[in-house]
């Protein structure tokens, strides 16, 4: 039979764990604010003085006055000449500039006759912030092209996909809580097997799932913190918009936390040693990262990608976060990607619980 | 008389190894029962058995008249296991472990105080209740442990080398607690390296490499060694022992101190002048005199290598 209050007994001693664990204790706070302020302060900047050339084969006056008005705005400053469009991509790919202007020689006439684009801006994109000020550019005043095509042609190198502290912070909730969440649960219950506490556990009548359920609940407080930091600081910092309503917000994250938290018990039952418990954290860890839309585009993956990408609960949750944080979505909107983190709350769960044996072989 | 334990052809094997090899034993109620045996000869394991935490490859173990592996969960209700390595939490207070076992064991709400109170008294911890249990003595972390593994009461209590890194002066006032709680009505099994230990158990079980070589109460084990004990005192032990074990009738040789016990073939008609004898032809003079046998020879006898 379930007993609530050894369940909390677990949970109580695990807050005295903590409470006595600098080092982790100092993690808790450390991991979001350390990674929100690179990924917010290296994605964020406002970007200005950008090097730059530029070839003008059309050299009129109208030409060099473009030039200097692209100049005057700041978002990039001229830094070397170049003579062709082969050269202007040499050198953007060698890292000498980040933007190229080329001016093509009917310059002139294009924009007499209406016949977009007048100029066309190499950029690199590699860095996506700097496709980003560099869209800024097309608004210069040009000409007047027909049809509402873009006077100024853009043509970005290298990656298409635009990204923005905006875009990345809510994300980062949900890639810090499953490096952390994960980590820290399967560590806590990794340790009592290798300090020799667990023999004395399961010698008790606790039953497993009192056990399981005990360990995690300080965690999911834990999450609840780690959130509210990397929201502050996006807001506070980066001028991240929340949209949405923040009650919607915490109980996505709940429901997140619960389910990811339960990878960590499962990687607990199958680890011998703290470091095998690290080491299946980061398996976990790192296709979560990279296919579940916070570092790609989910769109541009490959089908079987996507496909196992819907496994993850990251995936779901940067959906949901992103909907609430971004769009003012509420979390019935987000109904779709919430089913499945229960779902797999259930399942990890059963399996960890299953797997768990009160013995030792 | 009724058994707390009983067990048939209990083995465990790890892989290749036989750790516990079809071990019959039949403890009686209400007494201390002390298994004896060198480092490595499966006490550990048979005792993880006994408490259901290890499944037995084959053979049976009834634990307090249930089966230890389909009824480990009710069983872990009535029994306490002091585990050889300390398993309470280092980094938790004297008092913040022993009320968390309290929880873990469901003692009545409004008598975890008073039953923390009464161990702290018990195993005179008071005093240091709010000391990290990492930073106790090795003699307070085992009274730490005994009492959070009695709390509950338990109708049977595993003690895994509770004494082992313990100084003589608490060790005494350990098997005191000990007498105490079988006095109580528990039944104690205790794994010990320690001679005068043995000495004290009401039964004993000498374990070697996995296999009961001997079983019985101190002074029958005594009484029952199948060799003559020959005493004998020398300021040459070493040259003595040497000789000593050359000789076909001498079956083994323990040092006690400055003296050496012999143990001698009982088929010899008079083993002390047969040493003297043999001990002379070498020059090497000795006092011998034949003397009761004790736990010591016992336990050599029971182990010794050429008994295998
Ligand atoms: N989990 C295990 N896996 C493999 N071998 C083990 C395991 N546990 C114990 N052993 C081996 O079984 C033998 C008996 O060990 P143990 O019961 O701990 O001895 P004791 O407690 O008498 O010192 C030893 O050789 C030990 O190495
Ligand atoms: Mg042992």
């Amino acid at each position: 039979m379930f007993s609530l209050s050894r369940m909390a007994a677990i949970a109580r001693k695990e807050f005295y764990h903590l409470r006595r664990d600098r080092l982790t204790g100092g993690m808790i706070a450390g991991i979001p604010i350390v990674m929100t302020l690179l990924f917010g302060y290296a994605i964020n900047n406002d970007v200005r003085n950008l090097n730059a050339a530029v070839v003008d084969e059309a050299n009129t006056s109208g030409s060099r006055m473009l030039v200097s008005d692209i100049g005057a705005t700041q978002v990039v400053r001229f830094v070397r000449h170049a003579s062709s469009v082969q050269e202007l991509e040499r050198l953007i790919a060698a890292a000498k500039i980040s933007v190229g202007i080329y001016i093509p020689p009917d310059f002139e006439q294009r924009r007499v006759q209406g016949r977009p684009p007048f100029v066309q801006v190499l950029v690199d994109d590699s860095d996506p912030t700097v496709l980003g000020a560099v869209r800024g550019l097309r608004n210069m005043p040009v000409g007047h092209a027909n049809g509402g095509v873009d006077a100024i042609a853009l043509r970005p190198l290298f990656n298409p996909e635009r990204r923005s502290a905006v875009f990345i912070v809510p994300g980062l909730c949900g890639v810090i809580l499953t490096l952390t969440m994960v980590l820290f649960t399967a560590i806590a219950i990794v340790r009592e097997r290798e300090r020799g506490n667990l023999e004395l556990l399961i010698t008790t009548p606790i039953s497993g799932l009192e056990l399981m359920v005990g360990k995690i609940l300080p965690y999911v407080v834990i999450g609840y913190i780690q959130i509210s930091l990397i929201l502050a600081l996006g807001v506070g910092l980066f001028d991240v918009p929340v949209r949405g309503a923040l009650t919607d917000f915490y109980l996505g994250a709940g429901v997140f936390v619960t389910s990811t938290l339960t990878l960590g018990l499962l990687i607990s039952t199958a680890a011998k040693t703290q470091f095998q418990a690290f080491q299946m954290t980061f398996m976990s860890f790192l296709p979560q990262l990279l296919l579940s839309g916070f570092m790609f585009p989910f769109e541009g993956m490959p089908r079987a990608a996507q496909l196992l990408a819907e496994l993850f609960p990251l995936t779901h949750f940067l959906r949901i976060v992103r909907g609430i944080v971004l769009r003012d979505a509420d979390l019935f909107v987000m109904r779709d990607d919430l089913w499945p983190l229960a779902v797999f709350f259930v399942v990890v769960m059963a399996l960890a619980t299953l797997r768990f044996r009160k013995r030792l072989d | 008389m009724a058994h707390a334990i009983e067990t048939r052809g209990l083995t465990r094997r790890f892989g290749m190894l036989t750790a516990v090899d079809s071990v019959d034993l039949s403890v009686p109620e209400k007494c201390v029962y002390g298994f004896l045996g060198p480092n490595g000869c499966g006490k550990s394991t048979t005792i993880r058995m006994l408490c259901g935490l290890l499944r037995p490859s084959a053979g049976s173990a009834t634990v307090l008249g249930v089966d230890s592996v389909e009824q480990a969960e009710t069983l872990k209700q009535k029994i306490g296991y002091m585990t050889q390595r300390f398993s309470l939490y280092e980094d938790l207070t004297v008092v913040e472990n022993l009320r968390f076992m309290t929880e873990i064991y469901q003692l009545p709400r409004r008598q975890r105080g008073l039953v923390v109170s009464r161990q702290l008294e018990r195993f005179q911890l008071a005093g240091r209740e709010r000391q990290l249990a990492g930073t106790l003595s090795g003699g307070q972390r085992q009274r730490l442990a005994l009492a959070s593994v009695t709390m509950h009461d338990p109708e049977l209590l595993f003690l895994d080398e509770p004494t082992s890194a313990v100084d003589p002066e608490s060790r005494r006032e350990f098997w005191d607690i000990i007498f105490e709680l079988v006095d109580q009505g528990a039944t104690v099994l205790v794994t010990t390296h320690f001679m005068d230990e043995a000495e004290r158990c009401h039964h004993l079980a000498i374990l070697d490499e996995g296999r009961l070589v001997a079983e019985g109460t101190p002074s029958q084990l005594r009484d029952s060694i199948p060799a003559t004990v020959v005493e004998l005192e020398t300021t040459r032990s070493r040259k003595v022992r040497e000789a000593l074990a050359s000789l076909p009738a001498v079956l083994d040789v323990a040092q006690l101190g400055s003296r050496l016990h012999a143990l001698v073939n009982p088929d010899v008609d008079a083993p002390v002048q047969y040493l003297e004898r043999a001990l002379n032809e070498v020059s090497l003079p000795a006092e011998c005199r034949l003397v009761m046998p004790n736990l010591e020879d016992v336990f050599v006898m029971a182990t010794r290598s050429e008994a295998r």
